[in-house]
């Protein structure tokens, strides 16, 4: 048998299968209508008050049914489902319950969330409440379900059950990066011959009180909240932060051979990964874009191909104003003038944090097969400091035969991927 | 042997036992537990020996920035480095790889005490928890809580910049960080890796969610393999281990501890039999051993499960249970205990070859062979 390598002599890895979630809706064909058209899935939260919040907007899922308790982890379990079931589906791949690969999930930390905590402090005493109430009721026994739903490997546990994954899953977070960096340790697992097959998902249904004012508290996130389709906006000179959102995103990774063998549509092909590590700052880049610079032109290099054949970046765009200046520097710096036609998703589902990477790869993998390039909304306001050229408010049509997909974390994980129309 | 074979260079490790390879080779001949039984009582933890942070973490702007999790993890990681003669060398920090297997969190108890207490009497007790967070929280607090930051922090204080993950997903999370960087230096992808975890034991929100489980045993001085499958004492433990291909590490002229096999892990669903099945696998894959360091939580039926697969395919091996020397460590358990299997191997303490394993109390399974290179 043929057997197909990239230019690094390394197995080609095939992209056969996409899911996503978001605020615009289940499954690839709402979220590319409505992308594509330039709306947006941001809205007032109501899924707690918001009260005394100084943001008090976000993209979160509410059009799904969740188990209860209503949680991070049941939420993320839920969306992470529902893309991962689009993408196996699409792929064909095995059967009904039987992957025949690893499973790699970035999923958002998890801890006991405040309606249990105080459920349990309520039922462990009276008086001024302490740990020591929460405790003696955790010791009666009663509350045993909470032990699993608040692991951190539950998520991925329910899901690698579902679909019965191969092998020991990996739970992973690098903040913002995760999504990407769970395609990036499949690809690794298929270019080592480990695996012919790997399911890769981000998912973050992780929009509760705490977790948006620890954000807040951050100055992370915009305060403008009205309209809040217009909040976030990245690469303009008004953008003061991102939005939350929600979602997951799902990708099947196959050998390429493999793939072919069992006659599979091979959808694109993940062509290449880069990473670098920024020692800079617990929440900013190192001014010199140095860790960015490394990170894209690393994706390049693995992907073997030059700058000048990049067709359009989707970028990590937040719309803070510290993530949108170091990434335009990024991205002039090793595209230059020419930089490619870019444009931020998060413009509409807002930042879906560890989701992001993943569902990201999705709408980059959209554009190669539609031949469009979905708009940054809002961009009414260039940031003249960031000369790209920004896919701004309408939709652009252009031939995508290859897609850079950026996304840069807290903490200082980057990672870059390449996709293309065929291998290279 | 080949150019590509996995050997360790470099060991951080403090846990309640001591600090450092010759502390940890020592605990091999015997040990006092160090357990304390009253801050958490009824339950007992083993608490991390008290370190000279400033020695690996030398600006108190950064100590202040991590909660104590994150510091025990970001010193052993300096101290692997160091014990490895790469701390400080920018060329190698910039392509070492880093993973990290840790939980995250460490709440502020005080607060979250005001407000349960407030919230009890709040007329709108939602509404009440946005004001107070607001105003109580630390905004640094998060990044303190944040699981990928240790990554972050050791990237920040060491230069560790080659690229980081951070595994989550309890016991496994340890066993999958070595696993994966195990693998990548195997097949040629990287040289070098800085890979461990760290857990903070001495908190009431880590207990918390294993007593919600019933996994905590409150009695630290009954060894492990006696509790009928009662569970652990949560203890603090950080443990970072340096690895490389042979080839990197001889061509720098690296003092080799010991060589690492393909790490075996596996997830089965936990019905009867099934953690024996596994175990035996891989102890078949591994070959035979000397000694085994074994990991086991303590948990459940799969705790017995191991004991029996030990006694039944390596009987003459002695068996260590990391679990009677430091407790239970959870994502850094996997890395302790290969860290105390290869600090025996390297104080003479140990002989021949060393299986490590890992059941996990409620999920995962894993197994390395490790031996003097």
């Amino acid at each position: 048998m043929a057997s197909t390598r990239d230019s690094q002599g390394r197995p080609v890895v095939a992209i056969t299968g996409r899911g996503v979630v978001t605020s615009l809706g289940v499954g690839k064909d709402d979220n590319w209508a409505a992308l594509t058209a330039g709306r947006s899935g941001i809205h007032r939260i109501t899924r707690f008050p918001t009260d005394g919040l100084r943001t008090t907007i976000a993209g979160t899922v509410d059009h799904i049914k969740v188990a209860d308790p209503f949680c991070a982890p049941n939420i993320s379990h839920e969306l992470a489902r529902l893309a991962a079931r689009e993408a196996v589906t699409e792929s064909g791949i095995g059967a009904k319950g039987d992957f025949p690969g690893a499973l790699f999930m970035a999923v958002p930390p998890v801890e006991v969330e405040w309606p249990q905590r105080a459920e349990l402090a309520l039922a462990g005493g009276n008086g001024d409440l302490t740990y020591k109430n929460v405790l003696k009721a955790a010791a009666t026994g009663k509350y045993k379900a909470y032990h699993e739903l608040f692991l951190f490997g539950t998520v991925a546990d329910r899901v690698a059950d579902e679909f019965g994954t191969r092998g020991s899953p990996i739970s992973l977070s690098t903040a913002c990066s995760s999504g990407a960096t769970a395609i990036q340790l499949g690809v690794e697992a298929i270019r080592r011959g480990e695996s012919s097959a790997a399911l890769c998902i981000g998912t973050d249904g992780s929009v509760h009180a705490e977790a948006l004012i620890r954000f807040s508290l951050l100055s992370a996130l915009t305060t403008q909240n009205d309209p809040p389709e217009a909040a976030a906006k990245p690469f303009s000179k008004n953008r003061d932060g991102f939005v939350m959102g929600e979602g997951a995103g799902a990708l099947v990774l196959e050998d390429y051979d493999h793939a072919v063998a069992r006659g599979a549509r091979i959808l694109c092909v993940l062509a290449g990964c880069g990473e670098m590590g920024d020692g800079f700052h617990r929440t900013r880049s190192s001014p010199d874009g140095k860790p960015i610079i490394g990170c894209i032109k690393a994706a390049l290099v693995d992907a073997g191909l030059s700058a000048d054949s990049i067709d359009t970046i989707n970028a990590h765009g937040t719309s803070t104003p510290e993530n949108d200046k170091m990434e335009a520097l990024g991205c002039q710096a090793v595209f230059g003038a020419h930089s490619p036609p870019t444009t931020s998703n998060k413009s509409m589902v807002g930042h879906t944090l560890t989701a992001a990477g993943a569902v990201e790869a999705v709408f980059s993998l959209l554009s190669i097969e539609h031949g469009r390039i979905p708009p940054t909304i809002n961009y009414h306001q260039p940031d003249p400091t960031i000369p790209l050229d920004i896919v701004g408010n309408v939709a652009r049509d252009a031939r995508v035969t290859s897609v850079m997909s950026n996304s840069f974390g807290f903490g200082g994980q980057n990672t870059s991927l390449v996709m293309t129309a065929e291998p290279k | 042997m080949s150019s590509h074979d996995v050997v360790i260079t470099g060991i951080g490790i403090v846990t309640s036992l001591g600090e450092g390879v010759e502390a940890h080779a020592a605990a091999l001949d015997g040990f006092t537990p160090n357990v304390n039984s009253e801050t958490f009582a009824p339950y007992a933890v083993h608490p991390a020996v008290p370190v000279e942070l400033d020695r690996h973490i030398p600006k108190k702007s950064d100590q202040r920035q991590m909660e104590p999790w994150q510091r025990y993890g970001t010193y052993a990681a300096g101290a692997a480095l160091e014990d490895a003669g790469v701390k400080g060398n920018a060329d190698i920090l910039a392509r070492t790889h880093l993973i990290v297997a840790c939980g995250g969190g460490e709440r502020d108890y005080a607060v979250d005490g005001q407000i349960l207490t407030g919230m009890r009497t709040a007329e709108k007790p939602d509404v009440y928890l946005n004001e107070r967070l607001m105003s109580d929280i630390r905004p640094t607090l998060f990044l303190a809580q944040l699981s990928n930051l240790l990554a972050g922090n050791i990237s920040i204080v060491h230069g560790v910049i080659g690229g980081s993950r951070t595994f989550m997903g309890e016991e496994q999370s340890g066993v999958d960080a070595l696993r994966i960087a195990e693998a990548r230096i195997r097949s040629g992808q990287n040289d070098i890796f800085l890979v461990g975890g760290a857990l903070n034991a001495e908190r009431e929100d880590v207990i918390l969610v294993y007593e919600l489980g019933g996994a905590v045993w409150r009695d630290p001085s009954v060894p492990v393999l006696e509790r009928g499958g009662g569970g652990f004492a949560p203890g603090s433990a950080a443990a970072f281990l340096v690895l490389e291909s042979r080839a990197h590490a001889e061509a720098r002229q690296a003092r080799i501890y010991a060589a690492l096999s393909p790490v075996q892990a596996d997830r089965k669903r936990r019905e009867p039999g099934e953690v024996t099945a596994a175990l035996g696998q891989m102890i078949d894959v591994l070959g035979p051993a000397d000694v085994v360091v074994s990991g086991n939580a303590g948990f459940g039926a799969a705790s017995a499960e191991e004991a029996d697969v030990l006694a039944a395919k390596l009987p003459q091996a002695r068996v260590v249970m990391t679990g009677d020397m430091i407790g239970h460590a959870m994502e850094a358990q996997f890395p302790a205990s290969v860290a105390l299997a290869v600090a025996g191997l390297a104080g003479g303490k140990l002989k021949g070859g060393v299986i490590v394993t890992s059941v996990g109390h409620h999920r995962g399974e894993g197994a390395v062979r490790v031996e003097a290179a």
